[in-house]
């Protein structure tokens, strides 16, 4: 399966490789440089390369690229989603995956690939089990560690390897027992120039964050558990409840994990939470441009639009924008075209606007393509799609906990064309 | 660092002071500098390592760890390093670990000395410890020691732990890849561990069988269905590996579920082979295997799996495997998916893309999902275009072509071009918008952009081979073009137009021969090749004008540099002017070029893409890969499907298996429950006391009516939470008998989770058993077998004489946890008068002696329509005497009693054909019964048997090797005197029932009541 793993930063230097078979040489790395050199953005190096005797399979994270090289038939998904779930790891365990975070923690990053893959083929990769096997470093241990000479790797097997929970580790003790559930809701979405939806969908998760004493088992129920129509489970959930009677029932894995994400089709109307008034023109044989964009909220049932912000690639032949935003601040980038307007909050009496000229080369033609427009924005204590969890219970543990649940809607790929 | 750095200074050896600038790695001039002292550099580190102070040895390792993380070479302190291998402090010696595999393979004699260690860590009583042992003796790559590790995985294999045995198989490709001559003893090992029946094993042996052994298919065939069983439990990269291997064990094994409606869909097939597969089928109607079946059921789930690999690993299971109607459910899974990461999107949508081809309207109601973002990186953008073509047909062409209109405007002209290709794909393919198309396209000539003119020429170009004579104009219009167009291969098209369709545009051409042979020296190879033919072809149609440009141009053409112009133009010289020399082709040249050819065809490229295994890496790249197993085509005709049987499982299997997951039967019987629930969400009233019981805690719980629930939850949901403990202290500790082919320990720990399991008295074997199925879940059903069968409901009261309320009483089948020698008696209440019933509860129990009823927790209230349900115990002391008792709501008291069949005075056991033949030998003569009968006409097979039996009796089958007889075996609850029964089958429907029984009464019962079941 997967024989060595490359550390790839932006610049082009391999910062870390580890091996699982024999050595491979970084040279085989070359291939990967090539394709990088030959794609013109970062996101379209293929993820994909076949070299004479090696294939390298790679990817982008946190501007790491993390190239896998493999010798034979494996799914490729297979390797994908490793990779993502190391950088998962490394995420989990250091805050931040980046180059300055992987080569600090050099010793732990090289601990876990160990135990992550054995000739290959994937070990433990539930952070449970990992955080048992070897502890997340923190200040305060890595201090006692340097004194007393103690250290990070566990020395029993971890019990939950040998269980059908692998994912929650035993002998969980809190003294506060609390769970709280996060329902985000992503809104995916293209409007058309004339402001009627193409396509729409939501894509929800629930993240959960459960700090619960022993082995507890609880059920999740929703209000209206129609509404998913397609999901995805953490391993914990037991398929046979949800599917009779669509309750989610689980034995929680300790600390944070996304227990669910789901989809609600397109075909349920979807609620688009904010319009966009745009007027963006190029006029022939002018060498300026006219740009004029104004935001307001719709069907936000009552909750306030925050964290907007509105980018947009301009045309190519735009020099530079001359721009006045009625609040927030807007940046150009010149070089990039990217134009970014940080709006803030959307006031429902005061509509913020953005209006102003934009210059274009001199001599150059009108651009034919105009510039989409995407907006990103959070709505608070709000599931769009209406979802709501009607209860959750806890079986098997004699203390009460403490249950907390949050909504929240976001924009996903929230896409205006104009 | 700062601590580190402190630590190094202190010590202030000249070379600590280079490795603390090496450590911070900011200056290279530094790095360079130690770089020249290469010999010494390495002193301090060899120092630390043999000093005594294991945080000294742990610096040290550390810092070589991170040497060889950056790619460093540390080899020269190899024997420095293994010396400390043998260290007390664990982290020391797992550094030391990656160290002695990373570099064994250089320094192979010094490697040597540690296995000794290594072995000796083998025996070590830590699992952990034993286990790691054996991953770094596997891992080190020194072809001396093949003996002892062969002999560590052989012992491994029947470790106790399962996480050793997981480590076993693990270390199997490994020695494989070092000495493959050993091979067969490799493949003994595989095949002990494939027969192991933790989870925990099963992906990582499948991955040492694809490894070592992929075509012994054969090894699969005695642990497909335990695999299939065991899927949902594995690990999730076990279940891909497992996945992938049973779609290649299928298609060996089954037919094709697809056999009689294949061709429907494939239109270019031949009307022959059509009638011959028709033929074949009438001749054979198609029928699913059972193991096929299973496989597609066991599998499904996981389409829900948050892991992509999975989702993707069942989707081509689905794809080639499934009947036709069924592949469907996979393009939901697929299309989430979408949201995740672009690497992960890169793939899924090519495995789509060749999948749209064969099954278009699987993804059609999808259509939007793929519409392209400006955000999404070309490749994605250019995959998903890809995959909207193929889905493009009649009815959604004008969404398509519409949204396509608006990537034209992209700036992305990578992603232009590659739309424009794609209306050209359209177009050919639907012959309804071609002329759309093609003027949408002619629009685009006028585009600023020259690489979208370019393209657009090209797709023009095959478009026209159609119908050119329609479109003269358009072929003027690109005439005109070739002053502007500098892009070769459009220049290229353009001029093969001109020439192919001179005769439409007769006076056009010959001035663009003109135009072109002045510029001919500056052209491109691949325009001059353009402009020879066009020449030549001109020549034949409109010599008179041409002959002249035409010979200028081959004269150019036979000095350039290129040799395949020379060439061309010498050839087509001696073809087209006649001279003496030229032979008879000269007559043919007008028909040699300008032959009618067929319309280029638009084909996908991810055309016939199938014929690889989806999701696999070849598939990927359209090529094989190393190792790639090709997926065998279906069978004529299907091996036997008995090489698959295993006695125990079988027997257990016929039971109870396939109506377990397929049909749901658990929940027939939990319907009240599922009122409830949904009660509560709805009416406040009802549900407020209870919830608030139940959330205070689960220690009334045993007291609530919520009792029943959690029983017969435990039977589905909790029989995988129980699976969880047992495993643990399996390994570990405790005692172990084996039972059945099961390692079940004698005392189950109580699990933690479930408070009513602890209840459960440990002569509650079934329970037991099922909490164990981990080793095998077939198992399970063959233990809830009871509920395969739809639970008889006998009326307690009827609606009339209770004015309104009825109550329904059947036995659950289940163990009474307060009580095990009682028999769980589900009731159900439904108030079906106007008003609510209150406070109903029992009272007066008049018994005979011995017996003992623990009655139903009150049920407060009844709302009028509302359906609640209780469980009681009652102790029938092994009698059939009714237990009498009143039934009594806030206003109303009723009569009402309880009269057991025998058959449910008594729980199942398991046993093994031997046991049960030595205990039917204890209980002969007057304990045994013996009764002659004819079997009803509808019950002449074993299953039917099985089914009325079970029925009739809580009784559980016992494996049996004859396929005459049928046995089962249960004990009585309060007594727990054994039952045996016997249906032994003859010819023609004769039968003979057997009974052995201590308690003569109940056996004399017992033999009527199944005698009456199998012959109505």
């Amino acid at each position: 399966m997967i024989h060595s793993l490359f550390l790839i930063n932006a610049s082009g230097d391999i910062f870390l490789e580890k091996h699982w078979k024999s050595v491979v040489s970084r040279s085989v790395c070359d291939y990967f440089f090539e394709a990088q050199e030959r794609a013109t953005e970062p996101e379209n190096v293929p993820p994909v390369i076949s070299t004479p005797h090696h294939y390298l399979i790679s990817v982008l994270r946190h501007r790491i690229y993390f190239v896998a090289v493999i010798q034979s038939e494996v799914p490729p998904l297979f390797v994908i989603e490793f990779l993502h779930r190391v950088v998962d790891t490394f995420q989990d365990y250091f805050g931040v995956c980046t180059e300055a975070a992987i080569k600090d923690n050099v010793v732990v990053v090289y601990e876990l690939l160990e135990e992550m893959l054995d000739n290959g083929f994937p070990l433990a990769t539930e952070s449970n089990i990992l955080k048992e096997l070897i502890k997340p470093p923190t200040i305060l241990r890595t201090m006692v560690n340097t004194i007393t000479g103690s250290t990070n790797v566990g020395e029993q097997l971890p019990t939950g390897q040998l269980s059908v929970v692998p994912w929650r580790r035993t002998g969980v003790k809190y003294t506060n027992n609390e769970a709280y559930f996060d329902v985000v809701e992503e809104i995916d979405a293209i409007i058309d120039k004339s402001g009627s939806t193409i396509t729409a969908e939501i894509q929800g998760v629930i993240d959960a964050c459960v700090k619960l004493t022993g082995m507890p088992d609880l059920t999740l129920s929703f209000m209206n558990p129609r509404l998913l129509d397609d999901v995805s489970f953490h391993p914990c959930v037991r398929f046979k409840r949800w599917e009779a009677e669509r309750i989610l029932s689980f034995i929680p894995p300790d600390g944070n994990f996304r227990l669910l994400s789901y989809h609600v089709s397109s075909q349920n109307l979807v609620a688009i939470p904010v319009y966009v008034k745009h007027n963006i023109t190029f006029r022939e044989g002018s060498s300026q441009g006219r740009f004029d964009l104004t935001l307001g909220p719709k069907q936000t049932m009552g909750k306030a639009v925050e964290s907007v912000l509105v980018s947009s690639q301009l045309p190519r032949g735009v020099l530079n924008a001359n721009l006045n935003p009625s609040q927030g601040t807007y940046t150009f980038d010149p070089v990039t075209k990217l134009l970014t307007w940080d709006v803030g909050k959307i006031n429902p009496q005061k509509l913020p606007s953005l209006k102003g000229t934009m210059n274009l080369q001199a001599g150059a033609s009108k651009p034919d393509e105009n510039p989409t427009i995407n907006i990103q924005f959070k709505i608070q204590q709000m599931a769009i799609s209406g979802l709501k969890v009607n209860r959750l219970d806890m079986y098997g543990e004699k203390y009460k906990p403490f249950k907390g649940i949050k909504y929240m809607t976001k924009a996903g790929k929230f896409q205006v064309r104009t | 660092m700062q601590s580190l750095k402190h630590d190094f200074i202190t010590r202030s050896t000249p070379s600590a002071c280079f490795c603390v600038c090496f450590i911070n790695k900011t200056n290279c001039a530094v790095d360079y500098f130690c770089f020249l002292f290469s010999p010494h550099r390495h002193d301090d580190l060899k120092e630390m390592l043999d000093s005594n102070k294991d945080s000294l040895k742990l610096e040290a390792m550390k810092r070589i760890v991170a040497m060889i993380a950056r790619g460093k070479n540390a080899s020269d302190l190899f024997p420095a390093v293994v010396k400390n291998v043998a260290c007390k402090n664990i982290e020391v010696k797992k550094l030391v670990y990656v160290y002695l595999v990373r570099y064994a393979e250089e320094q192979q004699d010094l490697a040597l000395l540690s296995i000794s260690t290594f072995q000796r860590g083998l025996k070590d009583p830590n699992q952990l410890i034993r286990a790691s042992a054996l991953r770094v003796l596997s891992s080190i790559r020194v072809t001396i020691i093949v003996p002892i590790m062969m002999l560590a995985i052989k012992e491994a294999a029947s470790d106790m732990s399962p996480y050793v045995r997981k480590t076993a198989a693990h270390a199997i490709p490994k020695l494989y890849s070092l000495d493959p001559e050993q091979k067969d003893q490799l493949i003994e090992v595989i095949e002990k561990l494939l027969a192991d029946k933790t989870t925990l094993v099963a992906g990582s042996v499948v991955m040492a069988f694809e490894e070592v052994c992929p075509e012994r298919i054969d090894l699969i065939h005695k642990n497909y269905r335990k695999l299939c069983n065991l899927l949902i439990d594995v690990e999730e990269w076990g279940q891909v590996v497992i996945i992938n291997m049973l779609t290649r064990y299928a298609r060996t094994q089954f037919l094709n579920p697809n056999i009689n409606d294949e061709d429907e869909d494939d239109d270019e097939k031949e009307k022959e082979k059509k009638a011959e597969a028709a033929a074949m089928a009438k001749r054979k109607p198609y029928v699913m295997d059972p193991d096929h079946r299973l496989l597609l059921r066991n599998t499904k789930p996981l389409l829900q799996s948050r892991n992509a690999a999975v989702v993707m690993a069942v989707a081509q299971l689905y794809f080639h495997l499934a009947p036709k109607a069924e592949v469907g459910v996979i393009a939901k899974a697929l299309v989430r998916l979408l949201r995740s990461h672009s690497e992960v999107q890169f793939v899924v949508l090519q495995n789509v893309a060749t999948m749209t081809i064969k099954r278009r309207g699987m993804f059609e109601p999808y259509l939007k999902s793929f519409y392209i973002r400006s955000t999404d990186p070309t490749q994605i953008k250019v995959l998903k275009l890809e995959v909207l073509t193929n889905l493009a047909n009649e009815t959604n062409i004008s969404t398509i072509l519409r949204e396509f209109q608006t990537y034209i405007k992209s700036m992305d002209k990578d992603f232009v071009a590659a739309t424009i290709q794609a209306i050209g794909r359209c177009a050919t393919n639907i012959g309804e918008v071609r002329d759309t198309c093609l003027n949408g396209l002619v629009q685009l000539l006028s585009n600023r952009d020259e690489l979208v003119v370019a393209e657009s020429v090209v797709v023009i170009k095959k478009l026209l081979q159609m119908q050119p004579e329609k479109h003269s104009d358009i072929i003027k219009h690109m005439a005109k073009l070739t002053d502007n167009i500098q892009v070769p291969m459009a220049r290229a098209s353009i001029l093969w137009l001109i020439g192919e369709y001179c005769e439409h545009v007769p006076k056009i051409a010959p001035d663009v021969l003109r135009k072109m042979a002045k510029s001919f020296t500056n052209e491109e190879d691949i325009v001059k090749l353009q402009i020879i033919n066009l020449a030549a072809k001109l020549y034949l149609t409109n010599s008179k004008q041409t002959k002249l440009l035409t010979q200028y141009v081959l004269n150019l053409a036979k000095y350039d540099q290129n040799y395949d112009i020379r060439d061309r133009a010498r050839f087509i010289r001696q073809l087209i002017v006649p001279t003496e020399k030229s032979g008879a082709l000269s007559k043919y040249a007008k028909k040699l070029f300008l032959a009618l050819k067929p319309a280029p065809v638009l084909e996908s490229p991810f055309k016939d893409r199938d014929h690889f295994q989806l999701g696999s890496l070849s598939h990927l790249l359209n090529a094989k890969a190393g190792g790639y197993q090709e997926l065998p085509d279906w069978p004529e005709a299907a091996p036997d499907p008995s090489v698959r049987n295993v006695e125990v499982k079988e027997s257990v299997r016929a039971v109870g298996t396939v109506t377990y997951r397929d049909t749901g039967a658990l929940w027939v019987f939990r319907g009240p429950q599922k009122m409830e629930g949904s009660e509560e969400s709805d009416s406040a009233t009802a549900s407020d006391s209870r919830s608030g019981s139940e959330e205070s805690g689960s220690g009334s719980e045993s007291e609530s009516e919520e009792d029943s629930e959690s029983e017969e939850e435990e039977e589905e949901k909790k029989s995988k939470k129980k699976e969880l403990k047992k495993p643990v202290q399996e390994s570990e500790r405790c005692v172990c008998v084996q039972f059945a082919g099961l390692s079940l320990p004698v005392e189950p720990a109580p699990s933690p989770q479930v408070t009513p399991v602890n209840t459960l008295l440990s002569n509650s074997l079934v329970t037991d058993l099922e909490g164990l199925s981990l080793s095998d879940s077939v198992l399970s059903p063959a233990v809830s077998t009871p509920h395969v069968f739809a639970l008889k409901n006998y009326e307690l009261l009827h609606r009339i004489t209770g004015e309104g309320l009825t109550v329904e009483y059947c036995f659950s089948r289940q163990p009474f946890s307060p009580d095990a020698n009682m028999v769980a008696v589900q009731l159900q209440f439904t108030n079906n008068s106007s008003s609510d019933t209150k406070s109903l509860h029992m009272e007066d129990v008049k018994l005979q002696s011995g017996m003992r009823v623990k009655e139903f927790p009150e049920i407060e209230l009844l709302p009028a329509g509302e359906t609640a349900s209780a469980v009681m115990g009652i102790d029938f002391c092994d009698s059939t005497q009714a237990a009498n008792f009143q039934l009594c709501t806030h206003t109303k008291k009723f009569f009402v009693s309880i009269q057991p069949p025998v058959g449910e005075l008594m729980r199942t056991v398991f046993l093994t054909e031997n046991e049960f033949k030595k205990e039917q030998g204890q209980l002969m003569g007057m304990n045994e019964i013996t009764e002659k009968l004819t079997l009803d006409a509808r019950c002449r097979n074993e299953h039917a048997i099985v089914q009325r039996v079970t029925a009739a009796a809580n009784l559980s089958r016992v494996p049996c090797g004859s396929d005459k007889e049928c046995r089962f075996a249960g004990r009585t609850v309060t007594s727990s005197s054994l039952v045996l029964v016997t249906v032994a089958t003859r010819e023609e429907g004769a039968a003979q029932l057997t009974v052995n029984c201590e308690k003569m009464v109940i056996g004399t019962m017992l033999v009527k009541d199944i005698l009456l079941a199998l012959t109505q």
